[in-house]
């Protein structure tokens, strides 16, 4: 039976379990599509205290420990995605460098694993989910959390859907009383074992690239059974886990109302799964690479009007535009907001968080891959400072990535390929 | 919705076969060397899916729509099928549609149909019924006989479950879903063996042909007639296929497998996805129903059009097709038909005919704001051409298409600034003339004479045929000599789930001649793809690509 988490089981620094077990470390990517205005966006002096650029106004918030939202998050400009003679496909050439180290041959391609699913591979084995995937443009073929090209884990689309399969029936309530296990689990937990006493007769039959895809449904079909033998546990002993509210009216779509909407739909249903550890690692796309909000009315969308909207040399920006990197950076704020609002060990939910939060491109009008637009929220439990702003000095965009590995407790020295491999991770952020 | 022309079909296919066997006899060619590609594990897609649960345990039964979206690669579902794996959360997805399907099977007022025996008690297990059960569903959905020890793992599931929850169809619930979760039933395994008539050289199996056929010819698993066809070896001789294919031709089913080509080739599955979204504000006619209904137009125009055997290249230009009264809004047209569909013909002096003038193509090749020349365009040249139209270059200097406030009022006017600079030219050149022909139909496809005040010009010309609006350009697309060649190449990719081989280029020339000389009817068409030997060999299972990244 499921018991609350007094203070009595968190040892003196109230930063892990008494037994000596420690809050778990969660990691997270959170994208948004076409960039920012690097001038307006980029802090003009590095190290902390530097003064809010115009872009990044959304981080002048409270939250609600009475903590400032922009220190809570790092600002990481002027790191770098290199060609080495590849072809700077747009808005997927500069995504994949960052989110994969490695730079793609051909358009609409994948070349390596995406990060979160580097560190799900790691981490995600403990938890009923390995990771939670989510998008906020209501696409269930839009979001970039991939194995490989031919295996992209679909986002979650709808906030309604994501309470279902992670607050449904099965969830495992510490509130609600004692735990009972369900005799109907132990049967599906059956079901899969016979599933996977197919896999050897039907290995047999196949050739090496169908082994490779058998190989990746067994690896899912393990992935069940464990979410299975979790069910069958009960609850986590975990002092702020509850069943989350069910969410609000949800509406799915581009318009850029809609998916700020969902992001906060999303953003709290996910710290509440955070914090009954039903995962450590998600994805969060807030628009796509080429961006498809729009606002109410218009004609135009976000990545067409970085094209085709004048320059207007009174500001030397394009104001339409531009209204999308505001959102996207309130959105951005909301989503981490919600994090820190979420009371864990003797800090926040927040505290205990990576979340890289990055785009495809700097300045989506030229395509460009130099200057990166990335951020890092949270603490990652203690290893990392945040509100610092770091100029990257063009070294390769990698490094945030390495750094993230390494914080998550990923033993690897280098990452990336060819010019794109790191192998100094961002000092200046970490403690 | 399934449902219409099934009588026509059959009479006219009957028809058509005594013309064609005749043809066939006739026209006894060569056959053409063919140098086969491999085979691979297809993952049926959600309508495959769909349909072969429908098929095998009920027409009642609804799959949840929330499985893992299908893999669309080379433009066709049916080649992602050859790629897609089933990542963790897609595996929730299926286990839990599993559970659902397996439900509304075995629900009391249904199960006595699926179920061919009584089991001695309902609150116990029964060894030998269950048994009957699982053999025969699984059969079906594994599309080959259970092998002893597959037949007795989901037998014993039956009856511990049986046991354990006093309920004898619970227990066949979890046997069932054990079948439906497993990689056999997910995805359809084609198999290669040596062909003992041509030593150095493999075919499909007998069993897999079986399948094959049936998701080409009708989207969904093999009956039991052609199972057993092919579990007797008789898929793997000329005359036993022959049969079984006249047969599958003449089917009431084929309807359903003419519309999985044809959907798949034009991408509709976005609009039952409900991602074709228009802003509400500049387009309130709009609705995810009419959505719905404006695809349903262009499959309904293209089944009745095939069962007729009318030549395909005429689906550009013809004026008839189907009608609600929600679509007579968007067309601003009186439909006599209050609930429904009733076939209609656009009037003579119509803006409209072909296809390509649907709300349908219109609005799903546009934005959700606006028209899109350029994504119609590139719409005809890849998909309905076959041809290359290259990805945009990174380093653009677009300040040559910025809006310049009011100047530039059409869409022809935008991009004509495209077509003056040498960086753009290349590929709107390919596809502006084509999308422009268009643009008297807005972002949903309704008819507009001007656009932010000025007259819009449809004229242009295709490959050096010169038009004046979309009619002569459906006329101009019609009478191009690549419309029908390609078409034999999109079907052909899709029976065998991907590209053709270097080695089938000479059998694809060969089926693009029978076509034309069918008179481009498809139904001919399928019939010269499952009886080639593109369809029927293979060079051997696929070998894993050398991963992209080589560190």
């Amino acid at each position: 039976m499921g018991l609350p988490l007094l203070d009595c089981f968190l040892n003196a620094h109230g930063n892990a379990l008494a037994q000596g077990a420690p809050l778990p470390l969660r990691f997270g990517a959170w994208m948004w599509g076409c960039g920012v205005n690097p001038e307006r966006w980029t802090p003009s002096s590095e190290g902390t205290d530097f003064e809010l650029p115009i872009e990044l106004q959304a981080l002048d918030r409270e939250l609600a420990s009475g903590a400032k939202l922009r220190d809570q998050v790092s600002i990481l400009s002027g790191f770098d995605v290199r060609l080495d003679g590849r072809p700077n496909f747009p808005h997927t050439a500069g995504l994949m460098g960052t989110l994969t180290g490695s730079l793609p041959l051909q358009d609409y391609t994948v070349p390596a694993p995406t990060l979160d699913t580097i560190i799900a591979a790691e981490i995600g084995g403990s938890t009923r989910f390995r990771s939670l995937e989510m998008s906020c443009t209501g696409n269930p073929n839009q979001s970039y959390s991939f194995e490989s090209q031919s295996v992209f884990n679909a986002p979650e689309i709808s906030p309604v859907a994501l309470y279902t399969r992670v607050f449904g029936p099965e969830f495992a309530d510490p509130n609600a009383g004692p735990f009972t296990p369900d005799p109907r689990v132990m049967l599906r937990q059956s079901v899969l074992s016979a599933v996977k006493a197919d896999r050897d007769r039907l290995l047999q039959r196949v050739g090496t690239h169908d082994r490779q895809r058998l190989d990746q449904y067994f690896t899912s079909v393990r992935q069940l059974e464990q979410q299975l033998d979790i069910l069958l546990a009960g609850p986590a002993d975990l002092e702020n886990c509850a069943r989350a509210p069910t969410p609000g009216p949800e509406s799915l779509g581009t318009e850029v109302g809609q998916s700020r909407s969902t992001n906060r739909l999303m953003a709290s249903l996910l710290s509440f799964a955070l914090a009954c550890d039903q995962t450590r690692v998600f994805s969060m796309m807030f628009s796509d690479r080429i961006s498809g909000l729009r606002q109410a009315g218009s004609s135009a969308q976000h990545h067409q009007l970085t094209h085709d909207e004048a320059l207007d040399p009174a500001i030397g920006y394009q104001p339409e535009a531009t209204e999308f990197v505001y959102a996207s950076m309130e959105a951005w704020a909301d989503f981490v907001e919600q994090l820190a609002a979420v009371p864990e060990g003797d800090g926040t939910l927040l505290d205990n968080c990576v979340v890289f939060g990055h785009s495809d491109v700097s300045l989506a009008k030229a395509h460009g891959i130099t200057g990166i637009p990335m951020m890092i929220a949270g603490t990652g439990r203690g290893t990392l400072r945040p509100g610092v702003h770091v100029r990257g000095g063009t070294s390769p965009s990698t490094r945030v990535g390495l750094t993230v590995q390494q914080v998550m407790g990923l033993n690897v020295e280098s990452w990336g390929a060819r010019s794109m491999e790191a192998t100094q991770p961002v000092s200046e952020i970490l403690v | 919705m399934r449902t219409i022309h099934v009588t026509l079909f059959r009479l006219t296919m009957a028809a058509g076969l005594l013309l064609l066997g005749a043809m066939a006899c006739s026209s006894s060619s060569p056959a053409v060397p063919v140098d086969p590609g491999p085979v691979a594990l297809r993952r049926l897609t959600a309508e495959q899916l769909n349909h072969s649960v429908q098929d095998v345990l009920g027409a009642h039964i609804t799959v949840p729509s929330r499985i893992d979206p299908d893999d669309r690669r080379s433009g066709l579902f049916a080649v992602g099928a050859s790629f897609a794996s089933v990542t963790p959360s897609g595996f929730e997805k299926y286990e839990a549609a599993a559970a659902a399907v397996a439900e509304q099977a075995l629900d009391p007022s249904h199960r006595d149909e699926l179920v061919r025996c009584q089991p001695i008690r309902m609150d116990a297990s029964d060894d030998a019924c269950a048994r009957t059960f699982i053999e025969q569903v699984g059969r079906r959905l594994f599309r080959r006989s259970l092998s002893r020890a597959e037949a007795d793992a989901r037998v014993e599931i039956a009856n511990q479950a049986a046991s354990t929850l006093r309920d004898f169809y619970a227990g066949l619930e979890l046997g069932l879903m054990s079948l439906l979760v497993s990689p056999e039933f997910l995805f359809r395994v084609e198999l290669a063996e040596t062909d003992p008539a041509r030593p150095s050289t493999m075919r499909l199996t007998s069993v897999s042909m079986a399948s094959r056929l049936s998701y080409l010819l009708w989207d969904s698993s093999p009956d039991d007639e052609l199972l057993t066809a092919g579990e007797n070896g008789e898929l793997a001789t000329d005359r036993g296929l022959t049969a079984q294919v006249e047969r599958m031709l003449i089917s009431p089913n084929l309807e359903t497998g003419i519309r999985a080509i044809f959907s798949d080739l034009y991408d509709f599955k976005q609009f039952e996805d409900g991602l074709v979204r228009k802003d509400s504000a500049l387009f309130p006619v709009y609705t995810q129903a009419m959505a719905e209904e404006a695809a349903e137009q262009t499959l309904r125009t293209i089944v009745a059009h095939v069962a007729a055997d009318r030549d395909y290249r005429e689906l550009f230009t013809t004026r008839e097709t189907f009608m609600t009264r929600r679509l007579g809004v968007a067309y601003r047209l009186p439909v006599a038909t209050a609930v429904g569909w009733e076939p209609y013909i656009f009037s003579e002096d119509s803006r409209r005919a072909g296809l390509l003038s649907h709300i349908s193509f219109n609005a799903l090749h546009a934005h959700p704001g606006r028209s899109s020349a350029t994504l119609r365009g590139k719409f005809v040249r890849e998909v309905l051409l076959c041809q290359d139209v290259p990805t945009p270059p990174a380093d653009i200097d677009f300040s040559i298409v910025e809006e310049t406030q009011g100047e530039l009022r059409t869409a022809r006017e935008r991009l004509e600034k495209h077509v003056a600079s040498p960086a753009c030219s290349g590929c709107h050149t390919l596809t502006d003339p084509i999308g422009l022909a268009l643009e008297s139909f807005d972002a949903i496809g309704m008819f507009r004479s001007e656009e932010n005040g000025a007259a819009i010009d449809t004229s242009g010309e295709l490959d050096g045929v010169e038009y004046e609006d979309a009619r002569g350009m459906g006329q101009a697309l019609r009478d191009h000599p690549e419309l029908g060649p390609c078409l034999v190449r999109t079907v052909f990719r899709y029976a065998v789930g991907r590209d053709p081989e270097p080695g089938e280029e000479a059998l694809l020339g060969s089926l693009a001649e029978r076509f034309a000389n069918s008179g481009y009817r498809v139904t001919e068409l399928l019939r010269a793809i499952v009886l080639s030997d593109g369809f029927r060999r293979t060079s051997g299972p696929r070998d894993a690509e050398p991963s992209g990244e080589a560190s």
